[in-house]
């Protein structure tokens, strides 16, 4: 057994339901006894649908897949914060060691213009496709590669475009946003492929490309207040916008 | 023994190593222009669909992709954590193709085929290539040159990585590269879909339903060929190390559309997850197989030995693998590692509050490397703190994020205690029968990937299971298709003037409407039933029946009375299950009890087929057939074939035999000692 010692809470959960993206929704109170703190927040959320269901009330919809930490999916604001309170993990990794017995846990969507409501806790986040579909890419067709150790990269850019490269997706950094920005998201892609060599080519376009299609999907401009980096569970660095920003100001000078 | 006539696997002729490159410059093509009219559709976007879509429209093909999840880049292939092989030799260690078609079918306990496997070697380097040139930022050493790792069942460092994230990265690839076919206007991308049929016509896969799980909408899609790329079907043991929504619908569809299931019964325990930790539990997360580097696997030498690992002293700790298996130690293959710790667990030896774990200890390896960096920051006669400070800074950078997540799940710190591990279900080997072009028993219809059941034999090595999906989409099904697609291009220039030719048809064809009311019907059956048990608790009723009895041991009587409990399973499910919501609403409910509906069937059917094979091989083990110090005893004689179900009707298969054939290697008594 985990480090829990079989200890059990009971809890009150305010969750946001909303039965679609055109509904109005509402907060619906609900009572959960005996949840071990070796659960996942998420198995507590299965709990609970399973206890609404045997109620012969319809489940909770939240988005989720992999449960360990790397496929993004899943995006609960848990009191007040992106991922609930704990730092550097997404929901599927908070575990129920993280809360106290009796404590009040209200949990809502993601909440930004360019990621609306799907139903209950589920927000679209296609915005994040169409950003890396504008040039979050390097323009190489299957088959065109050379060996692969003939470009050699220092281990400090590859330790660095690694880092950048770590974020998942998830949208956190929207979230917490006060002004929905998505410069974490997208500058940690500009910063992974200009930093390294495969990415210079199309340096200059990709910036200006992802940048302009960022704006176009209604994201809110960065005002340098950090919630993204604090927030964020891959600890993606806001130097990554630092970066991007210079990159933005090399691609405008031509 | 001959080969079922209904199974022709294809294999070209001539030597093992000119088989593909002079087949891939002998087969038919299909010029640019007629792509154009050609439309493809990829169900599934992780490794293997990301990359054969991406693909396929840089050829000009017209290519949808559908995936359930949000985004193709939550595909479950996003989760592989240690690495991916390719036969590079770049560390001069004695690696080539010959070596990494070796080790695989022999890692596949000689249950693999010759051609497919070898090809699989020859186009791994292509693979890093690729990935490289598209920015996947993979390990390097201070030369900026890449780096690489060991693996089980292998004694050459041939494994690429990225940190412990390793499927990430090369699935961020896949995905950048299809985004860009997506912007550009080549990819049409279905998000949030799922496949819920194939449509045949004539014999012939000529497209989908789907489900579009926003609305609700039944949808029908046409398509010239159907590639399945819809990964494995692990869940159907409910707790397993695969995401919450990977299932077998799509693949199990196929199967009752004509697609034959190839050794259903071959499934891969890994050794080393973390334990079970109640009731509660919804899935298994693992740690990867690279963590056999540096990580030392051990138990107790007393039975019941309740002292905490770090009190028990060297002497009394029994490291069973190196033990059992000197040659290999630690880096044993998957099965024989599992089955070594079911062993120990079984005995007695077990650790942790549940007794059913075993300890993974980097204390040993941490001090190695203290004193090489010592060693290397010319410090002299360094405090064994300064050692211990300085390894676990190497095992951070090596392994970082799998140490951060096993502390999250247990709340224990795994550079001060040793993880305690035990195995769970990973990966299928079995999957959708595919002949060499991965065309499955339905001409038109291809699965790729864990999908299928070609290259693994009876157990996959770790690394490889990335290395199959990349090659199948990047550069196998870029050939092979063309092969099916030429015929069509014949075909649609000879109906050209035919008023109810399929090509002018489409969707309009009376077969996508049947279809579609049949799926549309089944929907409203789920809602119908109104009954008193949830979706959930079935699917956990028939995990328990498969873990139990289908698991890492099996026998005769407990698959025997495995198909008769699921039979029963399958009869209350339809009359008692609950599932609340629209059918033309977001109702995942709804979605996971098609899922649970299907791995009901498969698990009869693996049952079915791990009843029928009397031997063990790989993951397989049948407890009747074993040598006397324990290992898997095979039976070359009557069982070296590959079994391919075809479904009759509920509860009734057809066996058919494809007879595997050795030319290149000896087979032999699997060793590790």
């Amino acid at each position: 057994m985990g480090s829990g010692n079989g200890e059990l809470l009971n809890l009150t959960l305010k969750v946001w339901r909303q039965k679609n993206s055109k509904a109005k929704g509402s907060f619906e109170t609900h009572q959960l006894k005996g949840i071990s703190t070796d659960m996942s927040f998420l198995e507590m959320f299965d709990v609970l649908n399973e206890q609404l269901i045997h109620e012969g009330k319809e489940a909770i919809a939240f988005d989720h897949d992999c449960r360990e930490g790397i496929c993004g999916m899943c995006s609960m604001y848990i009191n007040g914060r992106p991922h609930g309170p704990k730092g550097a993990v997404t929901t599927c990794q908070l575990h129920m060691r993280s809360f106290k017995n009796n404590d009040t846990i209200v949990v809502e969507p993601w909440r930004s213009v360019a990621f609306p409501v799907i139903k209950d806790l589920v927000v679209d986040r296609s915005a994040f496709d169409r950003i890396v579909a504008s040039g979050g890419y390097v323009s190489v067709n299957t088959g065109n590669a050379k060996d692969a150790n003939n470009i050699l990269i220092p281990k400090p850019a590859a330790d660095d475009a690694f880092a950048a490269a770590a974020c998942i997706g998830c949208g956190a950094c929207v979230a917490t946003c006060k002004n929905g920005s998505a410069m974490l998201f997208v500058s940690a892609k500009v910063s992974q492929l200009a930093l390294l060599p495969q990415g210079q080519v199309e340096r200059k376009e990709r910036v200006l490309k992802m940048v302009q299609q960022m704006d176009e999907e209604g994201f809110g401009n960065c005002t340098n207040t950090g919630a993204c980096e604090a927030e964020c569970p891959k600890e993606i660095s806001l130097e990554n916008i630092a970066r991007m920003n210079r990159e933005m100001i090399g691609a405008s000078l031509k | 023994m001959a080969s079922s006539p209904k199974l022709d696997s294809k294999i070209p002729e001539g030597p093992i190593d000119q088989k593909w490159s002079k087949y891939r410059s002998t087969v038919a093509l299909v010029n640019p222009a007629n792509k154009r009219s050609l439309e493809v559709l990829v169900v599934g976007s992780g490794l293997a669909g990301a990359s054969a879509a991406a693909t396929l429209a840089e050829m000009g093909y017209k290519v949808k992709v559908f995936c359930f999840q949000d985004s193709p880049r939550r595909a479950h292939s996003i989760a592989a954590q240690g690495g991916i092989n390719a036969a590079k030799n770049y560390q001069n260690d004695g690696d080539s193709t010959y070596r990494l078609f070796y080790d695989t079918i022999k890692g596949g306990d000689y249950r693999a085929r010759e051609g497919n496997v070898y090809r699989l070697a020859e186009v791994s380097s292509n693979i890093i290539d690729q990935c490289v040139a598209q920015g996947v930022p993979l390990a390097r050493e201070y030369g900026g040159l890449l780096s690489n790792r060991s693996f089980g069942g292998t004694q050459v460092q041939r494994t690429f990585y990225a940190a412990g994230q390793t499927g990430q990265q090369l699935l961020l690839g896949a995905y950048s590269a299809l985004q860009r076919q997506v912007g550009m206007g080549a990819v049409e991308l279905c998000a949030r879909h799922e496949m819920l049929d194939v449509v045949t016509i004539d014999g012939k896969a000529r497209g989908i339903i789907a489900r579009n799980l926003i609305t609700g909408a039944m949808e029908k899609h046409f398509g010239h060929a159907v590639l399945l790329c819809t990964g494995g079907y692990g869940n159907v043991f409910y707790l397993s190390t695969n995401a919450m929504g990977s299932n077998v619908t799509a693949a199990w569809k196929a199967h009752k559309k004509g697609a034959f299931f190839g050794n259903p019964c071959y499934t891969q325990i890994h050794p080393t997850c973390i334990p079970v930790s109640g009731d509660h539990q919804s899935k298994l997360t693992l740690m990867s197989e690279s963590l056999r580097n540096d990580g030392r696997i051990w138990v107790p030498k007393k039975k019941d030995d309740n002292r905490k690992p770090t009190d028990i002293p060297e002497e009394e700790r029994d490291y069973y693998l190196e033990r059992r298996y000197p040659a290999f130690g630690n880096l044993v293959p998957r099965d024989v590692a599992s089955r070594a710790a079911k062993e120990r667990c079984d005995a007695g030896y077990g650790v942790g509050a549940s007794k059913k774990a075993v300890y993974l200890d980097f204390a040993f390896n941490t001090i190695r490397y203290g004193k090489t960096e010592a060693a290397k920051l010319n410090l002299h006669n360094p405090s064994q703190e300064e050692i211990v400070r300085l390894g676990k800074e190497v095992i951070k950078e090596k392994y970082g994020n799998l140490f951060d997540m096993y502390q999250q799940i247990t709340g224990e710190n795994p550079y001060e205690v040793p993880m305690r591990i035990y195995p769970a279900v990973h990966y299928t080997m079995g999957g959708l029968w595919v002949d060499y072009n991965l065309m499955t028993t339905v001409p038109g219809l291809y699965a790729l990937g864990e999908a299928n059941f070609s290259d693994h034999g009876a157990n996959r090595l770790g690394a490889s299971a990335l290395m199959q999906g990349l090659a199948d989409g990047y550069f196998v099904i870029p050939y092979t298709l063309g092969v099916y697609l030429s015929g069509e291009v014949s075909r649609m220039s000879a109906e050209k003037d035919k008023a109810d030719s399929i090509d002018k048809l489409k969707t309009k064809h009376p077969e996508f409407d049947k279809a579609l009311e049949e799926q549309t019907a089944l929907i409203n059956k789920f809602l119908s039933i109104k009954g008193t048990k949830s979706v959930e608790s079935f699917h956990k009723r028939l995990g328990l029946i498969m873990w139990e009895k289908c698991g890492m041991a099996r026998n005769k009587q407990g698959l025997t009375e495995a198909i008769g409990e699921i039979q029963a399973l399958r009869e209350e499910f339809w009359k008692d299950v609950r599932v609340l919501g629209d059918a033309n609403e977001f109702n995942p409910d709804l979605e996971k009890a098609g899922r649970v509906a299907d791995f009901i069937e498969l698990g009869e059917l693996m049952c079915k087929d791990a009843l029928h094979r009397e031997e063990s091989c790989g993951g397989h083990f049948r407890e009747e057939h074993q040598e006397a110090d324990g290992e898997a005893k095979r039976d070359d004689e009557h069982f070296k074939y590959v079994a391919a179900w075809e479904f009759k009707n509920t509860s009734n298969w057809e066996l058919h035999k494809e007879e595997l054939v050795y030319e290149n290697i000896k087979i032999a008594q699997r060793s590790y000692k």
